[in-house]
């Protein structure tokens, strides 16, 4: 049941990536339950637990979506957004060009004192879930799966059928975004 | 696995270190472990004598751990409810929905 618990709602958005509604999704989950369930005698330890069970879901997921007519294909929506430059950190915080060019102009600051940890107040943790909303869709799936969840980079590329690259690409970006959401938050608290 | 650095430092013709901006795009390579041994090693070397990037760094970890944190606040108890509730419904009806 705990296992039902804390893998369901991750599980939820993965199914959601190929089905069309939120409805079709949940059937999807509890199917693969299901299929856990009655296959668990038959689970040799080659890989994870997790790894397995996400494994099912895709399969089902995929298939389902191919039925309802929507499969997004995760490895063109990877492509889309890795393309491009990215920045991890605005280009203004560096020294531009000459000597020191690319050095710290604006240096990263401490974001509490010690020994308070004001850094896990309900606003910074506001700010960190409002910033994983926004991001694009396989950003915030990585993102999720990996560090609030913490699946391994084998898991998720597994489940989403990416490359090792594209996965810690698509970690990368989010990532970074998300720090500067919090520099932010921490520069105006 | 390309060399980032190597790449980075041909653009930049020669191998003038490793510059700030160029780290904190490393920094994501760095905590998987995907960089190579010279790689890391560059990185290492950078990060020893640079205040910024140790702090960038650092954020980046003290952001992790609240992220791992998350799971249990993202779930309201309601919904933790519902999914038991749902899930004993399923089992007790002897399979999921056609």
């Amino acid at each position: 049941m705990d296992l039902v618990v804390r893998w369901s709602p991750v599980m939820m958005r993965v199914a959601r990536m190929y089905v069309p509604t939120a409805a079709v999704a949940d059937d999807v989950v509890q199917e693969t339950w299901l299929a856990v369930l009655q296959g668990l005698d038959r689970f040799e330890e080659r890989s994870s637990l997790r790894t397995w069970v996400f494994s099912i879901l895709v399969n089902r997921a995929r298939t389902r979506g191919e039925r309802e007519r929507r499969s997004v294909p995760f490895a063109s929506l990877a492509r889309e957004e890795t393309d491009g430059d990215f920045a991890a950190v605005d280009p203004e915080r560096f020294v531009g060009a000459g000597t020191g060019a690319g050095a710290w102009a604006a240096p990263p600051v401490r974001w509490w004192e010690e020994p308070e940890r004001a850094l896990a107040s309900d606003e910074a943790v506001d700010r960190i879930e409002s910033e994983i909303a926004k991001l694009p869709e396989m950003q915030r799936l990585v993102i999720t799966m990996r560090d609030v969840e913490g699946l391994s980079s084998e898991e998720v590329r597994s489940a989403l059928d990416i490359s090792e690259t594209n996965q810690r690409v698509l970690l990368h970006r989010a990532r970074s975004k998300v720090r500067a959401a919090l520099e932010d938050y921490y520069a105006d608290a | 696995m390309p060399d980032l650095l190597t790449r980075l430092f041909r653009r930049r013709g020669g191998d003038a270190g490793l510059s700030c901006q160029e780290l904190v795009e490393l920094v994501t390579d760095y905590l998987e472990d995907a960089l190579s041994p010279a790689d890391r090693a560059r990185f290492d070397a950078h990060i020893a004598g640079c205040e910024g990037c140790t702090m960038y760094l650092r954020q980046m970890r003290e952001m992790l751990e609240l992220l791992g944190e998350l799971t249990t606040d993202s779930i309201s108890p309601q919904a933790e409810a519902d999914l038991l509730a749902a899930f004993r419904d399923w089992k007790g009806a002897g399979g999921p929905p056609a």
